[in-house]
């Protein structure tokens, strides 16, 4: 044996099984999105026809509908999820460690199911009928019935709904970690100076909360793009007219419903090329860093 | 805190609590109320005849107790390799020194931000082509490539403290004693962390096991949940059924390990 391979052995034998796993499923078959996106590949195998697909792409009305509805699902849902994380986090600071065990443990419950289990209820609630909860709600002041996922003006609005009516757990948790972070002195100076409670926030809270904001914002954004289960389950794949189209849920019915693997790999391209995009503004912007 | 002060806050959060719990909760009222009930207007939100009848409906006309047993298989099974192997690799990249770390640390970190369903087409076709398509180990080894519990070892090991294994070199320990020995009893809250995260994040999975899995007595429960709903008769007391009994077992997880929960987050970030 070298001295080269006695020496460094143990390491690669460490890290050997997980690295196998990592290349054959995930690093191999990220290159070959990218291979298969320019052929017009099929089951039995595919010819390369460079960049038609995304030509294809390009001028078809339901991709673009695709792109259009998941960023908008994103824009919105994002917006909602760090400003209740924030709001539910600031809310969380004054209370003593067993009340913030407490709650934060209340926000987390509901996150720890599934997509599926979760677009299930919403779908239940969210049904077009008179007996739906939702409308039920609304008739106790006198509106509706809405048919919701039922109608190709509302069914998009009803799985936005569905995400952002639920405390983000997880926001909460770094949330409030960091503003834990934040040195009680600068707050004690605020007291002396007289700023009040908004003062303080808009000058110390949110900015020192920066770098979490940044990491919780591209997360979540890369998140709300791979937005699939609540679209396949609560609208059927699409719902009427495609109204609840989205990116991963037209990935999957180009590829395993219709057979057409590499139009759908163009799309996934897409997909990563976008949330590629949100990672390099997050790490341009985490550049310039906070100091307390 | 004054105590109207502290009054607001305690309401506002407990109207957030509530909120958010009741899709929840509406799951299990739905799920106990019976058939004929459940399409009443208005809907009843406190339930006045509970019945198990859904449960039965749903026990004896659907193989949910297998689906069940798939998903803990492979969950389970996919949580075991990672236990083992990720603490193994979070070693050797917190700790040793070798060529080509620090490239393949940052291959592993550059693709934790890939959507998964960038890789779904070609792992299909890899799948395809191994003959393991509609087969157990045609959803269990991907789920070997998850890289998250590389990473999240490698940031806890790199805050132990070196002299422990130095003092195990000087000691005549093989470099797998040190990990065995040394190493691996010092990860226990890490490791509590991963097995969570990692069962979790399996017990959930979805789009996977739904296209490489034709037959319904190999689904795990979340796919097999999915065939429940008829595209335009939903049975939604079956519907919901379904979905309680997916959602008991991770919500007794939760309960026995909270704090492993929120301690991930901390250490290894929002994972959905």
């Amino acid at each position: 044996m070298t001295v080269f391979a006695r020496k460094h052995a143990w390491s690669y034998i460490f890290i050997g099984p997980t690295l196998a796993f990592f290349v054959l499923f995930t690093v191999i078959p990220v290159i070959q999105a990218f291979t298969l996106a320019l052929q017009n590949a099929t089951i039995v195998g595919g010819t390369f026809v460079g960049l038609e697909n995304f030509v294809t792409l390009a001028r078809d009305p339901i991709f673009l509908k695709a792109v259009g509805n998941t960023v908008l699902y994103a824009l919105i849902v994002v917006a909602a999820q760090i400003t209740l994380a924030l709001l539910i986090a600031g809310l969380l600071q004054p209370l003593p460690r067993t009340g913030q065990v407490f709650y934060r443990a209340l926000f987390y419950l509901p996150l720890v199911n599934s997509a599926i289990l979760v677009a299930m209820v919403w779908r239940w609630i969210f049904n077009p009928n008179p007996f739906g909860l939702a409308n039920a709600v609304l008739a106790v002041f006198g509106l509706g019935p809405h048919p919701w996922i039922g109608s190709s003006d509302e069914a998009l609005a009803a799985v936005i709904l569905s995400t952002v009516l639920i405390i983000p757990g997880g926001g909460v948790v770094l949330y409030s970690a960091a503003i834990g972070g934040i040195p009680r002195e600068l707050y004690e100076a605020a007291d002396v100076e007289g700023a009040g409670w908004y003062a303080r926030w808009r000058h110390i809270t949110i900015p020192l909360l920066r770098p979490t904001t940044l990491y919780l914002v591209v997360v979540y954004t890369i998140l709300a793009f791979q937005v699939f289960e609540r679209v396949y389950i609560m609208t059927n794949g699409g719902g009427p007219n495609n109204a609840t189209i989205t990116i991963v849920q037209l990935i999957y019915s180009t590829a395993f419903q219709f057979g057409r693997y590499g139009l759908a790999s163009a799309q996934a391209v897409v997909l990563f090329l976008m949330a590629v995009a949100v990672a390099v503004v997050q790490f341009r912007w985490l550049q310039t860093d906070v100091e307390y | 805190m004054s105590s109207i002060r502290g009054f607001v806050v305690y309401g506002l959060l407990t109207v957030a609590g509530v909120l958010s719990l009741f899709p929840l909760y509406w799951l299990f009222e739905t799920s106990l109320t019976p058939q004929q009930f459940i399409v009443k207007v208005p809907p009843e939100v406190v339930p006045r005849d509970l019945s198990l009848q859904n449960y039965q409906r749903l026990f004896a006309t659907t193989p949910v107790v297998r689906w069940l047993v798939n998903t803990l298989l492979i969950a389970g099974g996919i949580t075991l390799f990672h236990l083992l192997f990720d603490s193994m690799a979070g070693y050797a990249f917190a700790k040793r020194r070798f060529p080509g770390r620090s490239v393949l640390f940052w291959l592993v970190l550059s693709t934790l931000t890939v959507p998964a369903q960038v890789t779904l087409i070609p792992v299909f076709f890899l799948l395809k082509n191994l003959n393991l398509l509609d087969s157990y180990p045609g959803v269990i080894l991907p789920g070997f490539a998850d890289v998250f519990g590389v990473f999240l070892m490698k940031q806890y090991i790199q805050t132990l403290p070196t002299e422990l294994e130095s003092a195990g070199r000087v000691d005549g320990a093989s470099e797998w004693q040190i990990y065995q020995h040394i190493i691996l009893p010092l990860c226990t809250p890490a490791l509590a962390v991963l097995a969570i995260f990692t069962f979790q994040r399996y017990w959930n999975s979805f789009i996977l096991p739904l296209v490489v899995l034709r037959d319904s007595f190999k689904y795990p429960i979340q796919v097999g949940l999915a065939t429940l709903q008829g595209e335009f008769n939903t049975d939604y007391g079956m519907l919901m059924t379904g979905a309680a009994v997916a959602a008991i077992p991770m919500m007794l997880v939760f309960f026995a390990f909270q704090r492993y929960f929120v301690e991930g987050i901390r250490i290894g970030g929002v994972k959905g």
